[in-house]
């Protein structure tokens, strides 16, 4: 083994293989990403690579794998300092990465998709026997338990992260990157997969693990890196660090914001969900048995890492997506096999995480795409055509109130700012005055002058007693607003707080991290009915 | 006005230009006289009053089709299937204009309403092929116009066929059936009204409509309508049908103004037509007579100089592709449009920044 | 007159092999642009422009075999004018198809007039036909004989085709980068191939072999090029193609359903039956199946799933 590793490179075990300095990226949009970070990786180690959604981590891992350009900072690998500009030259390079979503064609077979693109041939014909027999040994070796010949579509999602891994061997790159490897797996498959990341380990590749389950890294990484809203929180030793530590340090508020929220009395139970189960298309339970209650005049949050089940959870409650098994009620009335329009007709507003494929119509205009949820309103026109005059009176209004800044309300939405075009969804979902709002990320990427027009829009909006269900993955968000609170991990309710004010983000991080869990009882409290 | 606008028009414009500039220089390799049969491809159709009326003509179907393409690209779903039902429009309404007997007026009506309503079945299938099952419209619907061009042509053989002719034609239309002439010595008969009033109704769907908006939506953005609470499938499968409805009825116009009897042993290439005139049209109804009008224009303008010079109408079909394909290409003047945007994009931005 | 004596002939199998044969290169074509995942309605220009090409290179150069390369050549270039419009100006697929079918059906009667002086059909021409090839043996076996032996070369050359197509996609490098691009484009940058070559490879590969069709058609079936003589035939190609899941072994079986109504029609146009109900029936059957097989793979799809 240890002449392996010599096969592999001179450098030796514990010497710094890749080094990362001052890597700074601005996106077009203006968010800073990554701000002067640096990030050092040993030969031979298991390092991981934590954060929150929006800490930067993978735009940091997008710069290294060569798909964004950084705007400052230099990248060193195997002592030399090179410059990656794009996938092909990381390959190159020896850098190899698995994404969450898989890089494969279906139709073919695992060897097939290992080997595409540096075949073994004879002349011009691709040697099937001999890439199956290569792929077959490759497996064994690292001890990978799959079949070389069979077609990815009937292979499981654990043999095909498998198949990604065994191309980035097969291609003899010594740095692997894996991008949150564990979220689609079941736990035996994680121990499975923990096995063989060690082993590769031992025979001398290095590997980057992205995730933000604190267990898993204190089981399999050697060091960590830790990052918070771009910038880097420091690299340590796993053996010198505890769980509570790590969370500490992913989780916390850069900056408490002033927000006045007057004292408003909750009304009743406005919308109830009771046991909604969801497995997505990898049979994973995004959403295991949630349930709870939103009052009239109430903002109840929904903290939570991102992908802990809360797309699924908003969709199944705004009619885009069908529930395996649960219910939805509306003021008392079960709703959960109405389609859209007859939940918005309720009452029900939306606002969706993905502002491009489901916020808005980028070529349509402003006024058009503020109109879209009350296509049948009555006050809009007759019952057939729709009144032009109207609608612009409408949408001139709106755009004052919301102060989307734009020239006139022909504009297509796909020429404003991000924070301009979130104005005008925010706008459109609230002017229907609606009893309840889904507002899942309502201020993710926009400007500070935009989150705090929506933040305010929605405490008004709890005055007049809509209730607002808070998902968010911003904690100053969650807990400046939220009157009370419900916090997500792995797509399970874990803590209910009635009241927000008792709660610490320390104590908030424990939760979302996974680290503590309350009682059944205690989460039951979040569908008491009162009455 | 809107950078996206100007930038339509600036595209249109220059894909116009340029595909005319391929048909000069063609006609420039092959003629021995090109500046002469140019002249007459350009100003033939306005030299004589004649040849204008024959333009309005050759629009006639061209206008039916485009309304109906204008409806089908924005949807969302490429129905190809326009070709066959403007035929099957025809063949329909030939059987009945054989067969009934109306009085005056009603009788044309009739046949029109029956051919349309065909057609508006026809487009469907396809559509709904896609949308129930996932069958790939386009490879569907390009059977669909043979299917129904073959079905066509059955029902004349079985049903009015005229045996005392060699090929294949019907029996000939009852005297009433036949719409009349609304210019006289002219060929352009009152179908023109009936085109011009469905460009009206059209526009009024597709903009002032709440079915029309909704189709709108669907087409622009799927995902956004949905969620918006618009049904998807039901605002495709209005527009698909209202884009049928206006083949067939095209087809019918056609067949009763021009003839008098079934003639037509293939498709009439109309529905293909179609497709760059409502590119020229930007889909917009109101704007499909402008695209109908340049391409029978050159048409006409190409038929004078086929006859007085040597150079050949086909011409025409070189000019057709070079603008549906530039018309259709992203990349033509894409990037020029994609920096204007961004700078108008990011100046809206920094004024946002000042509030 | 008896419908099954009529049909269960040598002459009719021999005429359903010679219908089936330019199916069969349209089909061809398909399955290579579909594999690369392009939609390619230009299979039909490219193979009318091979049947013309094919008629006035062989006048000229007074060979067959020589008119039959240049027509292959030429529609090579052709394809990658269509492929330019494609890839580098990004033209919707759809319209860019429409747009090269409009173009080349005026275009073949454009240059046919120039060369001729006539629109329809090129008869003064003295173009050259390829040869025909009686199978030594199997040409003197009764039945068997009519209907194997004694057709074009091409007809042969088609069986060839088949399997250079088959082992083309499924045996050699090409073919498992081309089905890597079809199917996951970003897969296949990531591991240093360049997709639109690659796809700009298959569209010239297609209008090769269209133009192999489109000769088939006027240096064989018939001694002549008539405007619009393909009929189609590309569409019916790229339709047998999905029919037969993209495969050339069950894309020629499609084409061969295609063939045999289309040579149903023929021999029963002198009966009293319309032949167009013949003739339309594969197209029926075409526009059945798509939905059938795509409702089955859709409903596959969904219910890996829901399983739970």
């Amino acid at each position: 083994m240890q002449e392996e590793v010599q096969k592999i490179s001179n450098t030796k075990i514990g010497d710094i293989y890749l080094s990362m300095k001052g890597i700074t990226k601005v996106y077009g949009n203006g968010v800073l990403a990554n701000n002067q970070v640096d990030f050092e990786v040993r030969k031979g180690e298991i390092h991981a690579l934590m954060g929150e959604n929006g800490a930067g981590k993978s735009t940091l891992m997008k710069v290294l794998f060569g798909n964004e350009l950084p705007d400052a900072g230099t990248i060193t690998l195997d002592g030399k300092e090179v410059t990656i500009d794009s996938p092909k030259t990381a390959v190159a390079l020896g850098i190899g990465m698995v994404y969450q979503h898989f890089n494969l064609a279906d139709s073919l077979t695992i060897a097939e998709n290992i080997v595409v693109g540096s075949e073994p041939n004879e002349g011009v014909f691709f040697d099937r026997d001999n890439a199956i027999k290569i792929v077959n040994s490759l497996a064994e070796r690292y001890g990978f338990n799959v079949k070389a010949d069979e077609l990815v579509r009937n292979i499981s999602v654990c043999q095909k992260q498998k198949t990604e891994i065994l191309k980035i061997l097969f291609r003899d790159s010594q740095l692997i990157i894996l991008d949150e490897p564990t979220a689609v797996l079941t736990p035996q498959e994680t121990d499975e997969l923990f096995e063989q990341l060690k082993m590769l380990k031992d025979n001398g590749y290095t590997i980057i693990f992205i995730s933000h389950k604190i267990d898993e890294v204190m089981r399999l990484c050697d060091r960590v890196t830790i990052m918070r809203a771009g910038r880097h929180m420091g690299t340590y030793d796993i053996s010198d660090l505890t769980a509570r530590d790590i969370s500490r340090l992913m989780v916390g508020r850069d900056v408490i914001q002033n927000i006045e929220k007057p004292d408003h009395p909750m009304g009743k139970t406005v919308l109830k969900v009771d046991e909604l189960n969801f497995y997505d298309k990898h049979n994973v339970h995004v959403v295991n048995n949630m349930s709870f209650c939103l009052h009239k005049g109430e903002i109840l949050g929904v903290a939570g890492v991102e992908g802990s089940g809360q797309k699924e959870m908003s969709e199944i409650i705004t009619g885009l997506l069908p529930p395996f098994s649960g219910k939805v009620f509306f003021e008392g009335e079960d709703i959960t096999e109405e389609d859209i329009a007859g939940r918005r007709k309720h009452g029900m507003s939306h606002i969706h995480e993905d502002r491009m494929t489901y916020g808005a119509a980028m070529n349509e205009s402003i006024e058009e795409n503020l109109i879209s949820i009350r296509n049948e309103d009555p006050d809009l026109g007759s019952k057939l055509f729709l009144d032009r005059k109207k609608i612009r009176s409408l949408a001139e209004d709106l755009i004052k109130r919301f102060s989307v800044l734009c020239k006139s309300p022909d504009v297509p939405v796909k020429m404003l700012s991000g924070g301009n075009m979130q104005k005008v969804v925010v706008a459109r979902e609230l002017s229907v005055s609606p009893k309840v709002i889904i507002a899942n990320q309502p201020t993710r990427g926009i400007d500070v002058g935009a989150v705090e027009l929506i933040h305010k829009t929605l405490i008004e909006a709890r005055e007049n007693d809509c209730g607002v269900l808070l998902i968010t993955s911003d904690l100053n968000e969650v807990l400046d607003l939220s009157d009370s609170l419900i916090v997500l991990h792995g797509g399970k309710i874990v803590g209910y707080f009635r009241d927000v004010k008792k709660l610490t983000e320390e104590e908030l991080g424990l939760y979302m991290l996974g680290l503590k869990e309350q009682s059944e009882a205690e989460i039951r409290e979040a569908v008491a009915d009162e009455d | 006005m809107r950078i996206s606008q100007r930038f339509t028009i600036i595209r249109t414009v220059l894909a116009i230009a340029i595909a005319l500039a391929v048909a000069i220089g063609i006609i420039f390799l092959v003629s021995k006289s090109p500046v002469e049969a140019i002249i007459y491809f350009i100003t033939g159709p306005v030299k004589k009053f004649s040849r204008l009326m024959n333009v309005v003509e050759m629009m006639l179907p061209l206008l039916f089709t485009g309304l109906s393409l204008s409806l089908i690209q924005r949807t969302g779903v490429f129905n190809l299937a326009s070709e066959g039902c403007f035929f099957i429009g025809g063949a329909v309404a030939g059987l009945f204009a054989v067969k009934l007997n109306l009085p005056k007026v009603i009788d044309p009506m009739v046949c029109i309403t029956i051919g349309g309503l065909v057609g508006m079945i026809c487009m469907l299938i396809p559509a709904v092929c896609r949308l129930k099952f996932g069958a790939s419209e386009v490879v569907s619907s390009l059977m669909m116009n043979y299917v129904l061009m073959y079905l066509g042509l059955i029902m004349i053989r079985v049903f009015v066929r005229n045996p005392d002719t060699g090929q294949l034609q019907s029996l000939d239309f009852q005297e009433q059936a036949r719409l009349s002439i609304l210019i006289p010595k002219t060929r352009v008969h009152t179908g023109l009204l009936v085109a011009a009033a469905l460009v009206i109704i059209f526009w009024v769907y597709l903009f002032k409509s709440r079915w029309g908006y909704r189709m709108r939506m669907t087409g622009s953005n799927p995902g956004y309508s949905k969620y918006s609470g618009i049904n998807n499938t039901k605002s495709i499968l209005i527009g698909q049908a209202l884009a049928g409805l206006a083949c067939g009825i095209g087809g019918a116009c056609e067949v009763l103004g021009l003839y008098q009897s079934f003639k037509w042993l293939a498709l009439p290439g109309y529905g293909f037509d179609g497709v760059i005139i409502a590119s020229l049209a930007q889909n917009n109804p109101i704007l499909v007579p402008i695209g109908a009008f340049f391409l029978a224009y050159i048409r006409v303008g190409a038929d004078i100089m086929t006859r007085m010079t040597d150079v050949q109408n086909e011409i025409v079909s070189i000019i057709q592709g070079v603008v549906i394909v530039l018309l259709s290409a992203r990349a033509f003047l894409g990037n020029w449009e994609k920096r204007e945007i961004v700078r108008e994009a990011t100046a809206n931005a920094e004024g946002g920044d000042k509030t | 007159m008896n419908v099954a004596s009529l049909i269960f002939t040598p002459k009719f199998l021999a005429t359903i092999i010679r219908m089936t044969t330019p199916l069969i290169y349209a089909m061809l074509a398909a399955v290579i642009v579909n594999r690369a995942g392009v939609m390619n309605l230009a299979v039909e220009s490219t193979m009318l422009t091979g049947a013309l090409l094919g008629v006035l290179f062989s006048t000229w150069t007074k060979s067959a075999w020589l008119g039959f390369l240049l027509a292959i050549i030429g529609c090579v270039l052709l394809s990658l004018a269509i492929g330019y419009a494609a890839f580098v100006l990004k033209a919707d697929e759809s319209l860019n198809g429409v747009a090269f079918n409009l173009m080349m059906q005026g275009g073949t009667i454009f240059i046919l007039y120039l060369v001729t002086g006539s629109k329809g059909m090129s008869n003064d021409l003295q173009s050259k036909v390829l040869p025909k090839w009686d199978i030594p043996i199997i040409k003197d076996i009764p039945f068997i004989g009519t209907v194997f032996s004694g057709h074009y070369l091409l007809t042969y050359i088609a069986v060839i085709m088949v399997i250079f197509v088959h082992v083309l996609i499924f045996r050699t490098k090409f073919g498992l980068r081309l089905r890597l691009v079809g199917e996951n484009p970003q897969a296949a940058e990531s591991v240093g191939i360049n997709s639109q070559k690659m796809k700009m490879i298959a569209m010239c590969l297609a209008g090769g072999i269209s133009a192999i069709g489109g000769c088939f058609m006027s240096m064989g079936y018939v001694s002549w090029f008539q405007s619009g003589m393909t009929a189609g035939r590309g569409f019916i190609g790229m339709a047998s193609s999905t029919l037969g899941g993209n495969t050339p072994l069950g894309g020629s079986l499609a084409s061969f359903l295609f063939g045999t109504a289309d040579a149903i029609a023929i021999t029963l146009s002198t009966l009293s039956i319309p032949g167009e109900f013949v003739t339309m029936i594969p197209y029926v059957v075409t526009v059945i199946g798509l939905v059938v097989s795509s409702s089955l793979s859709g409903k596959a799809g969904k219910r890996k799933g829901d399983k739970k």
